[in-house]
């Protein structure tokens, strides 16, 4: 503990001289950096437009009220294909990321070599958004679901493999041990050994992956790759903006109702 | 001594993972008929796809090698527009998420806020990043700004939430000790409340930093500046190879903000 000498008294102080001068600049050096981005932006501001969106905003909101309910109708196959791209890109991922991750991990990966190359591929599925892999996917497989379907899948293959493979490599290698010491080949090993371990992890992550992806799946249609966002990219485009208040209403309740289903599965299954 | 019964036929067998076995039977019925409905309802155009070949291989064949050159004062603009997107929006977001948490949680505040500020969250919480773009494109204009407030407009959901979640798992003795002092409202937070959360709210908006710089890649496909808008150009003109480096760099950054954040995030716990 650390304590300052006024002429009368000892007051406690959290940390010395030094340290909480070193804080203090610390919070200084992060001031003036959000200052100076702040101020790049502002540069850049057409402030006109900026003074203008109230005005703007209440303009479009009188639009979009009331929603063009009959519209709901015309919905529900965009909203069935937006499921089906979530659905189905979480399932060609899972069983990517599956072996993905076995190589992977530290503990399981049979070299060194093939260990950083998964790594890798990882990191990159990662890091790419889903809707710059639908941009791309588009151009190549045409648009529609099908760009939708694999743009879902290439993002998600690093997510899932990530958290399987700090999974196992977090199992208790005892079991593991117990299984080889009867003699079990390596293949057993991890059948009999760590596979059980990792398997609720396993479940709890696919459908948590599932629930991201139903929102993501929203948007890919707005680059033309499926689902309710080639409905909203048009009804925005053409300003029909009661309609577009029914496609957020529906992509509201789409996305609350994934989360409480998976929120759900993975109470169940953890 | 007793005879050594053998029983050869029973073998062990692992429990399955679904115990009901009527559940288990279900689950996979009901699978396989999802997949059949939904491949069937899928529209692929397979000549297109065809085509799309040569494509590929354009795509691919750009990364070797990426033009980083061509496009070089777009890419480095692009990027420090995201930069200071992510920067100021960060702290614009976490800042506001602030009072909205304590809001936000059961412990502090009484019902009827705490629903308010829940439901404030949910709502900011469900639209994904672009759809909150094109509103504040519409509204704002092209441009940074636009970005600037989708980017606070998500950080706030986020951050309110998990920083709400930490303050209804504080250890409610100290907090406690410190309002038996006498301590007023504003001391009690300060004091009782603050220390406990603190170390995981900077965790909290280091990792939205990096969230944000990924978000900030791609609200620029509608509009909302940095490297998004230089990267959906590069797609538009069919610059691959422009495009290549771009996604090399947006890797490559978000490749070492994850490393740093990761590393930041464990030295402050």
């Amino acid at each position: 503990m650390v304590v300052s000498r006024t002429s009368e008294r000892l007051i406690w102080r959290r940390r010395t001289g030094f340290t909480s001068a070193l804080v203090w600049m610390g919070w200084l050096i992060g001031l003036a950096v959000v200052i100076v981005c702040v101020q790049k932006i502002a540069a850049q501001t057409e402030w006109f437009f900026v003074v203008d969106a109230p005005a703007q905003g209440a303009d479009m909101f009188a639009r979009m009220v009331p929603p063009e309910w009959s519209y709901g109708a015309q919905l529900l196959r965009p909203i069935w294909d937006t499921l089906t791209i979530a659905t189905l890109g979480t399932a060609i991922a899972v069983v990517i990321a599956l072996p993905l991750a076995f190589l992977a991990a530290r503990n399981t990966s049979p070299h060194g070599i093939v260990r950083m190359i998964a790594l890798f591929t990882i990191v990159a599925s990662r890091s790419i958004n889903s809707i710059i892999w639908a941009l791309v996917l588009v151009a190549i497989v045409g648009p529609g679901v099908l760009a939708g379907i694999i743009a879902i899948a290439f993002r998600s293959v690093g997510f899932v493999a990530k958290l399987l493979y700090e999974a196992l490599e977090e199992s208790n290698p005892k079991s593991a041990e117990a299984i080889a010491s009867t003699g079990a080949s390596r293949l057993q090993v991890v059948s009999y050994g760590l596979w059980p371990q990792v398997l609720p992890a396993f479940a709890g992550i696919s459908v948590f992956r599932w629930d991201i992806n139903i929102r993501e799946a929203t948007i890919l249609g707005l680059v033309g790759a499926g689902g309710i966002g080639l409905e909203l990219n048009a009804s925005i485009n053409a300003l029909e903006w009661s309609r577009v208040s029914v496609i957020l209403l529906l992509i509201f309740v789409a996305v609350i109702a994934a989360e409480a289903i998976s929120a759900r599965i993975r109470n169940a299954v953890t | 001594m007793a005879e050594i019964t053998h029983s050869v036929s029973r073998e062990w067998k692992r429990p399955p993972f679904i115990r009901s076995s009527r559940l288990r039977l279900f689950l996979i019925v009901g699978t396989f008929v999802y997949l059949v409905v939904a491949l069937a309802s899928v529209e692929v155009n397979w000549t297109r796809v065809a085509e799309g070949g040569p494509r590929a291989m354009r795509f691919i064949l750009a990364f070797f090698p990426p033009d980083f050159t061509s496009r070089g004062s777009a890419i480095v603009s692009g990027i420090l527009e995201s930069l200071w997107m992510t920067v100021a929006a960060t702290a614009a977001g976490v800042l506001l998420a602030v009072p909205l948490a304590l809001g936000g949680a059961r412990n502090l505040a009484p019902k009827p806020v705490y629903m308010v500020c829940r439901a404030i969250m949910a709502v900011t919480r469900t639209f994904p990043e672009i759809l909150v773009a094109i509103f504040f494109v519409k509204l704002f204009g092209f441009g940074t700004f636009a970005g600037f407030l989708t980017l606070t407009f998500a950080t706030v959901g986020f951050n309110a939430k998990l920083l709400a979640e930490d303050i209804e798992a504080i250890n409610p003795a100290s907090a406690e000790a410190v309002r038996a002092t006498g301590a007023g409202w504003f001391s009690w937070l300060a004091y009782g409340i603050q220390p406990q959360v603190l170390p995981r709210a900077i965790g909290l908006a280091i990792y939205r930093l990096d969230i944000n710089f990924r978000e900030s890649a791609i609200i620029g496909i509608v509009g909302a500046g940095g490297i998004g808008a230089t990267l959906t150009t590069a797609f538009d003109r069919y610059e691959y190879d422009s495009a290549a480096a771009i996604l090399i760099v947006i890797i490559g950054i978000v490749m070492v903000t994850e490393l740093v954040s990761g590393r930041v995030r464990q030295w402050i716990k």
